[in-house]
This record gives C-alpha cells, sequence and structure tokens, in this order.
C-alpha cells in the first residue's frame, strides 16, 4: 500500500506543478499583450467604438489592474484554486461551462483510441511475440517502425481521403453518431498500436523464453494454456506501465487530431483559443488536458499495482 | 554500423542533398504565377505547382531547410543544457542535484507538444516560442541520461583511483564521463531532431506554427489539402518529405527509444 500511496501522493504534486505552470504561463500571456490590459477588457465589453478613458479606468478599479504585479498574480492563483477559470472572451461563456461540454467529447475520443489501440497492439504483440524473429515479426517490426515515423496528422489525412472521401464508408469529420468517431480514434490507435505491439511482443518473448514458462510447458500444458495461466499476467505488467507512457503520445495526438476532424473537444478548443487569444480558455483547456494527463497516469499506476501482487507485498 | 543505420543515413543524406540541391533549379519558392495553377510535373516545374501557380520544387527544398535547421537548433537548444546540467549535477551532487531533478520533473508534469502549444499563445505564428518550448521540453530527457550514465561511472573504482591521485574534475569528465555519456546523447539527439521534424509540421498543419506563405511542409498540407483530387501528387510529396527525414532520424538513432 505504501508504494501506492507514494506514487499516488507524487501524481498529486504533478497537478500542483501542472496547475502552476499554465497559471503562470497565462498570467504572464495577460502581461505581455500588447497594449493597456484595461482598456482591451472595456473595449471587449462595451464594443470597440464606445470605449473612453472613464470605461477604461473603471475597469482598471474593478479588476484591481492598478495593484502591483505579485498581488494580481496572487489573485489569479486565487481565483484558480477556486476554480474560478473567468469567462470566455471570444464567446463570453463561463469556461468551465465550456470546458465540461468538450470534456466529455474528448473523453469519449481518448477512450475509443485506447480501446482500438489495445484490439490492435497487444494481440499482434502476442502473436509476434510467440514467434520471435519469424516473418510475421520481421513484418510487424517494420510496419511499426514506418508507423511511428508518420505524424498523426499525416494518418488522419491519409484515413479521410480514404475511407471518407473516396470510399465512402464513414463521415469526414464532425460529432453526431456513433460513425464520427471511428476516424479521429482509428488515427490515434495506430500511433499507439504501433508502440504498444513492439512492448508486448518483448514482453511476451521474454516470458516464453523464461524458466517458469518451460517448466509449464514441461509439466504438460498446452502452449494456450501455459500462455493464459503463466504468461498472460507477467507480460501484461511492463505493456500497461509502457501504456502510462504512451498517454504523452495520446494526449499531444488529441490536440492535433480533434482539429483535423472537427472534433469538438479540449484539444480543438486550445487551439482555437491560442489563435483567438482567449487567455481565459488557454489556461481552462491547458489545465484540463495537463489534469487529464495526471488523471490517466494516475490509472496507470493503479493497474501495475493491481496487476503485481509483488508490489502489494511491498507494504511489509 | 548497422546496416539499419546505414539505411538511415542515406535516407536523411537524400533529402539533404534535395534541400541543398533545390535551389539550383532557381525558382522562388514565394513567386506566385495563376496562369500556371496546380500542373502535374514536367516542363518548367520539375515537380509541378501548386495552387497559386507556385514552383513545388523550391516549394519543398525550401521546407526542407526550414525542417532541418530547425531541428538542429532546437536539439541542440536542448542537448547542451541537458547534457551539461546532467554532468553537473552528477559531479557536485547535493542541493544543486536535487533542485535540477525537481525542475525535470516540473517539466514534464506537461506534454511536451502541450508546453510548446502553450508558448505559441505568446506569439502566435512566430518560430521563438516554438524553439523555447521544444527546447524546455526536451531538455529533460538527455539531463536524465547525461546525469545516470555519469552517476553511474562516478560510482567506479577507476573514477575514484582517478580523484584519489589528484585529477581535476575536467579531466574525470573528458576521460570518463563523455565516452559513457556520448553515445547515449548521440541516439537521444536523433529522437529529438525527429521529434522536432513533426513538431513543427504538425503545429503548421493545426495553423498555430509557421504561417503561410513560410514554405513549411506541414502548413503546405493544410494549403493543398482541398485540391487533393486535382492534385494527389502535391499532397502526398511534403508527406513523404516528413516520413523519410523522421524515418532516416530513427533509423540512424540505431535502437529503439528507452
Amino acid at each position: 500500500m505504501g508504494e501506492l500511496m507514494r506514487a499516488l501522493g507524487g501524481r498529486a504534486v504533478q497537478a500542483l506543478l501542472v496547475a502552476l505552470l499554465v497559471g503562470a504561463s497565462c498570467f504572464l500571456m495577460v502581461r505581455l499583450l500588447p497594449g493597456d490590459m484595461a482598456y482591451r477588457v472595456a473595449a471587449s465589453r462595451y464594443g470597440y467604438d464606445l470605449v473612453d478613458s472613464a470605461a477604461a479606468e473603471a475597469v482598471r478599479q474593478e479588476l484591481g489592474l492598478d495593484r502591483p504585479w505579485l498581488l494580481q498574480l496572487g489573485a489569479w492563483f486565487a481565483d484558480l484554486a477556486r476554480l474560478d477559470l473567468g469567462v470566455s472572451l471570444a464567446s463570453g461563456e463561463a469556461v468551465l461551462d465550456l470546458l465540461s461540454v468538450q470534456l466529455g467529447h474528448t473523453l469519449l475520443l481518448s477512450v475509443v483510441a485506447l480501446a482500438f489501440s489495445l484490439l490492435l497492439g497487444p494481440p499482434l504483440g502476442v502473436l509476434t511475440g510467440l514467434r520471435p524473429g519469424g516473418w510475421l515479426d520481421g513484418g510487424a517490426l517494420a510496419l511499426a517502425a514506418a508507423l511511428r515515423a508518420v505524424p498523426a496528422f499525416v494518418i488522419g489525412i491519409a484515413l479521410m481521403l480514404v475511407l471518407a472521401v473516396e470510399w465512402d464508408w464513414l463521415p469526414v469529420a464532425g460529432v453526431g453518431g456513433w460513425r464520427e468517431v471511428i476516424l479521429p480514434a482509428l488515427t490515434l490507435a495506430l500511433g499507439l498500436a504501433a508502440a504498444s505491439s513492439r512492448v508486448t511482443r518483448d514482453a511476451v518473448a521474454a516470458v516464453v523464453a523464461s524458466p517458469y514458462f518451460a517448466f509449464a510447458r514441461m509439466k504438460g500444458l498446452s502452449d494456450a494454456s501455459a500462455f493464459r495461466r503463466h504468461g498472460l499476467r507477467n507480460a501484461s505488467i511492463p505493456v500497461i506501465a509502457y501504456l502510462g507512457l504512451q498517454l504523452v503520445t495520446l494526449i499531444e495526438g488529441v490536440v492535433v487530431v480533434e482539429s483535423l476532424f472537427a472534433w469538438p473537444g479540449i484539444g480543438h478548443a486550445l487551439v482555437h483559443a491560442v489563435l483567438g487569444r482567449d487567455i481565459p480558455m488557454v489556461q481552462g483547456t491547458a489545465l484540463l488536458m495537463g489534469l487529464l494527463f495526471v488523471g490517466l497516469n494516475a490509472a496507470t499506476d493503479l493497474a501495475c499495482w493491481a496487476l503485481d501482487p509483488r508490489r502489494q507485498g511491498a507494504r511489509a | 554500423m548497422s546496416r539499419k543505420r546505414l539505411l538511415g543515413g542515406a535516407l536523411l543524406a537524400a533529402v539533404i542533398a534535395f534541400a541543398l540541391l533545390g535551389p539550383l533549379h532557381g525558382a522562388d519558392p514565394l513567386r506566385q504565377n495563376l496562369s500556371d495553377t496546380l500542373l502535374p510535373p514536367g516542363g518548367a516545374y520539375p515537380l509541378g505547382t501548386d495552387h497559386l501557380g507556385r514552383d513545388l520544387l523550391a516549394r519543398l527544398a525550401a521546407g526542407a531547410r526550414l525542417s532541418f535547421g530547425f531541428a538542429l537548433l532546437a536539439a541542440l537548444a536542448a542537448a547542451v543544457p541537458g547534457i551539461l546540467l546532467g554532468l553537473v549535477a552528477a559531479l557536485r551532487g547535493g542541493v544543486l542535484e536535487r533542485l535540477l531533478l525537481g525542475l525535470a520533473d516540473a517539466v514534464q508534469a506537461l506534454p511536451g507538444l502541450l508546453l510548446v502549444v502553450l508558448f505559441t499563445a505568446f506569439a502566435p505564428g512566430e518560430f521563438l516560442p516554438l524553439y523555447l518550448g521544444l527546447a524546455l521540453s526536451l531538455w529533460v530527457e538527455f539531463f536524465r541520461i547525461a546525469r545516470n550514465g555519469a552517476a553511474a561511472v562516478m560510482a567506479r573504482p577507476q573514477v575514484q583511483a582517478a580523484r584519489l591521485l589528484g585529477f581535476g574534475a575536467g579531466h574525470i569528465l573528458r576521460r570518463h564521463l563523455w565516452p559513457e555519456v556520448a553515445p547515449l546523447a548521440a541516439t537521444l539527439f536523433a529522437f529529438a531532431a525527429g521529434t522536432a521534424v513533426t513538431t513543427i509540421a504538425a503545429l503548421a498543419f493545426i495553423g498555430v506554427g509557421a504561417r503561410p506563405p513560410v514554405p513549411e511542409w506541414g502548413s503546405m498540407m493544410t494549403e493543398l489539402l482541398p485540391y487533393y483530387a486535382e492534385a494527389p501528387l502535391a499532397l502526398l510529396l511534403p508527406a513523404i518529405l516528413i516520413f523519410t527525414t523522421v524515418l532516416g532520424l530513427h533509423l540512424l538513432a540505431g535502437r529503439e527509444r528507452a
């Protein structure tokens, strides 16, 4: 239990660091924007034609923009701690309301992508790991190496043009029923599966070469049942642990793939906010993506712990 | 030199040759010619033209120079401070080492691309935030391998003997630490350059990186995507160049990423 607590404690610190990093960057961003902040806020409130220095002065008083910057930074983080993320400069809606809608879309996309990648990668890894050095192994290695050299947006364009435009099997982009999620999820899954198939292959090859597996075969278990009873769980631990590292790829992929497929999730919103200089939205989306990354990492910590009795025994 | 590395080197050499020999053709990558749009390869345009009648060979070669220069600079900006800090941390230890390790953890709390996108919000379309963001996210891996590799060597008897004989930190660095760290750093450098090439293309593609009319592979694909049916080759060529470059770098790295 101690090791698990330590790991989860580390994740809590990581979440705090994400908030500090994102919060400080966005505060700095506001300060570095050209022009007078008070005028800008007044303009976005009353319209660009109706701003005068009286209105700007009122805004300056109200938002405390005349205070020293250290106090303003403190106020900024105090808002953050109360989860008061402000109002989107583009739409005028509360950032939290926008995020709660977008988070659902991103979670759906991530979960479907992970599910696809687990259906593609590990089974191929098991097949190749049971016969390392065979023609299937060589082919899978070449395919994985090639896939890892193609950026997600190129895979996405290829799938879009072939499956959606030429063959008309799936919708090109957007959101709606279950069919819209397939293309972006498959795009993300191919990159993830390329990596996870190789890790699974190495883990399975190591298990098959191990003495305990040889013993299981010698006592008369068939290849299949020896693998099911002695191999699967042992091989799955490094695969799950590596999945944690792969989450970086998933989160990075979400930003690009959501933009490509006009999928209205957090990554898409982040890119829009950056382009529109909508800093409350930049802060909200970057924060939520960072926290999503930390949360998924904590989930893999838990899965590793649950699968590996050696770690649970370490509490003694 | 394994066969894989040779192949990687050959792929890279081909793209570099393309980047350097492209300008010999003499066309301006920005010059539009609206009566020659979306031409197939041939005649005055060896690789055809894009939707504004710009010479694709000139644009692709300029894009190659941009990507290579960017990747090299970004990887250097990450490798030099990363390796130096890693070696210093291993040599000095103590508070400094713990401080640097904490900083490394802090940076890795956010996925690299997210950090770069966050940085681009400071000045969309400019290159400086891309460099800074990439260097800031990539230095950590260099720092870790340099520090871990050097710390392992420092514990060995030959280093302790060298210290007892009175050799200074410079000698230990040169003769004991560097030979251990250099091959790992070289591998990581190739991967980092590959990440830089992918990142600059992906960010330009989604519109927060290099902006038109800058000839960049990713933004070329954004511009040419609507014309995929009329000029499939024009859309395919930047993708092939990105693939060849990144694959070449990965193969040259020679081993699987840790």
